[in-house]
């Protein structure tokens, strides 16, 4: 089962998804090929090369140093017409869910994106997909002629097991053309500096949709107090202006690991848990019990937050004997 | 200008969720549905740009006949018609075609601008406005915050990973997927509620629309997920719970 695996860089930068995706892929079966798409890639290229794979193809073109969804698609339909691999996996980031879908579609294929597990039986691929959030998982099978077109969650692989080897570099010189590329993107930007760190937080104490109001926020408030912890939040929360959005955990927020993080009221759609997965120990309170949240927690109380959450915080003051 | 919103109906968020009878997908008697919310933020959206730019909002929706709810509470907020793909069969069909039956509803109304939200709370493929792009000829751009008009153009924009953005400049016609939480939803007015009952809901069938593909994507089945952990759960009142819990977090993980 021939694969390929496109890589993302951005301005020479690896996006550590990557090395997830490929692992996922020397998992999978082989052979193994990768693409790294973009301008003055060699280096790359070459990094991505000391992998356990079999070819890297370099995807030059000067249209394709920024990102763009028209270049992008037109430079890998390109590349996949001569390739032909079996199966394309990505890794499901934002930049692959902007062109990923449309590449599929050339191929009359739909791409499965956000995808947590593979199966192969008898030749036979099965992806494993999350719906309602997290909340139900299915089994997805694809059929017709193109290549099966996959995008693998962030997490769902583990990048450190990942071997190594010696492999070739092939530079792939794409036809492009200025006029099909209709997106003019302009540099990337940041809102504002950060003033609070919540990476270097030991705790986190964060809040999600079930505080209801804004004005209910002193109730978590207190329990991050009692913690001693920072005070973060899933994204509906900062969304509503009732927290900045520097405090907010997930992928479009930081991603944190801290020793304790206490969700409260999150429910743990994936994108809050991509963020703080890699807490050492989680503590949710929801009032749901097949909130996704509890997946990922080490402990649970389910129940009202607003009952729950002063209890825990007179509990936790007299454990600390304050 | 024109603009079409492409919106879904979904089952409510906290809506108790089993698989179905099949197997293939859940059970859906006794679920109550709302509009997929990145819709309702994509509607917004139109319904500003309307209000800075005038034109029209069109609705299009697919889906049974319990969407038409749906789709009267988008014109209650100000959508000026409406366009609903009636079928029971939604849930068969995959993402292209899915996309292929919106996209041959849009061609004959030559919008100039095409709204969908960034993905469904129910199937979270992420997909349908891409494809749709794709099918149409035009271009796209995903994750939008803000939409500015220019002339023939569209400034927008794009949500980038870890707190970055970007603005891109797009010819119109164009597709966006937008994000949700960029804008603050309305409600619809009793005049609005009053008004909707008058404005026109186009029904047409799949076969009305030169039908579709057969699903290339199959969903199987599906379950209630495995746990990678296995979480302790604490029950009793509040105060019980609590005092479990701190008492684990300081002498079994020994975080406090």
């Amino acid at each position: 089962m021939s694969i390929l695996v496109v890589l993302e860089q951005q301005s020479g930068q690896w996006h550590r998804m990557s090395w997830e995706t490929l692992a996922a892929a020397q998992q999978l079966g082989e052979p193994v090929e990768a693409a790294v798409v973009g301008k003055g890639i060699s280096a790359l290229a070459n990094e991505a090369a000391s992998k356990k794979l079999t070819k890297v193809w370099a995807v030059e073109h000067e249209l394709l140093d920024a990102y763009t969804a028209d270049g992008y698609a037109a430079a890998l339909e390109q590349l996949i017409r001569k390739t032909q691999p079996k199966v394309v996996l990505f890794p499901h980031t934002y930049q692959v869910r902007d062109f990923a879908p449309k590449l599929a579609t050339r191929f009359s294929q739909v791409l499965l994106s956000d995808v947590i597990a593979a199966h192969v039986d008898a030749g036979t691929l099965t992806l494993v997909r999350q719906f309602f959030q997290g909340k139900l998982s299915g089994d997805v099978r694809v059929s017709g002629a193109g290549p099966v077109f996959a995008s693998l969650q962030a997490g769902a692989w583990r990048a450190d097991t990942l071997e190594s080897g010696s492999a070739a570099v092939e530079v792939f010189a794409p036809t492009l053309d200025a006029a099909q590329i209709r997106q003019k993107p302009e540099a990337p930007f940041r809102e504002a500096a950060r003033a609070v760190d919540l990476t270097a937080a030991e705790i986190i104490v964060s809040v999600g949709r079930g505080i209801g109001e804004q004005s209910n926020l002193p109730v978590v408030e207190d329990l991050a107090q009692a913690f001693g912890a920072e005070l973060a939040a899933s994204r509906p929360i900062c969304d509503a202006g009732w927290l900045p959005m520097e405090r907010q955990v997930g992928s479009s927020g930081q991603t944190v690991a801290p020793k304790l993080y206490v969700a409260v009221g999150i429910s743990g759609a994936i994108q809050h848990l991509v963020g703080m997965k890699g807490a050492k120990t989680i503590v949710a309170i929801n009032k749901d019990s097949s909130a996704p949240i509890f997946e990922v927690a080490d402990y649970g109380i389910v129940g009202d937050l607003f009952e729950v959450a002063p209890a825990l915080a007179a509990e936790v003051r007299k454990a600390k004997g304050v | 200008m024109k603009i079409i919103v492409a919106i879904k109906q979904v089952p409510m968020r906290d809506s108790p969720l089993h698989p179905g009878a099949s197997g293939k997908w859940i059970d859906e008697a006794d679920l109550s549905f709302e509009i997929n919310e990145p819709d309702a933020y994509a509607l917004e959206e139109a319904l500003q740009l309307k209000e800075k730019h005038g034109g029209e909002v069109v609705v299009l929706c697919a889906g049974p006949e319990r969407a038409s709810q749906t789709i009267r509470e988008a014109l209650a907020k100000g959508a000026d018609r409406a366009i609903h793909i009636e079928t029971d069969a939604l849930v068969s069909f995959d993402i292209l075609g899915v996309a292929k039956l919106l996209a041959a509803a849009v061609t004959p109304e030559k919008p100039d601008l095409i709204l969908t939200g960034l993905q469904s709370d129910d199937l979270g493929a992420g997909q349908t406005g891409v494809v749709m792009a794709e099918l149409l000829g035009v271009p796209h751009s995903t994750i939008i915050m803000q939409v500015e008009v220019r002339d023939s153009s569209i400034h927008v924009k794009r949500e980038l990973e870890n707190g970055w953005f970007q603005h891109i400049e797009i010819p119109m016609p164009a597709v966006l997927a937008m994000q949700s939480g960029s804008n603050k939803l309305r409600y619809a007015t009793l005049m609005g509620i009053k008004k909707a009952k008058s404005k026109e809901i186009r029904r047409v069938t799949p076969e009305e629309l030169g039908g579709t593909s057969p699903a290339v994507a199959i969903i199987e089945k599906v379950y209630l997920p495995q746990k990678s952990k296995q979480t302790q759960i604490f029950e009793g009142d509040a105060k019980t719970a609590a005092a479990q819990l701190v008492e684990k977090l300081k002498f079994e993980a020994r975080v406090l």
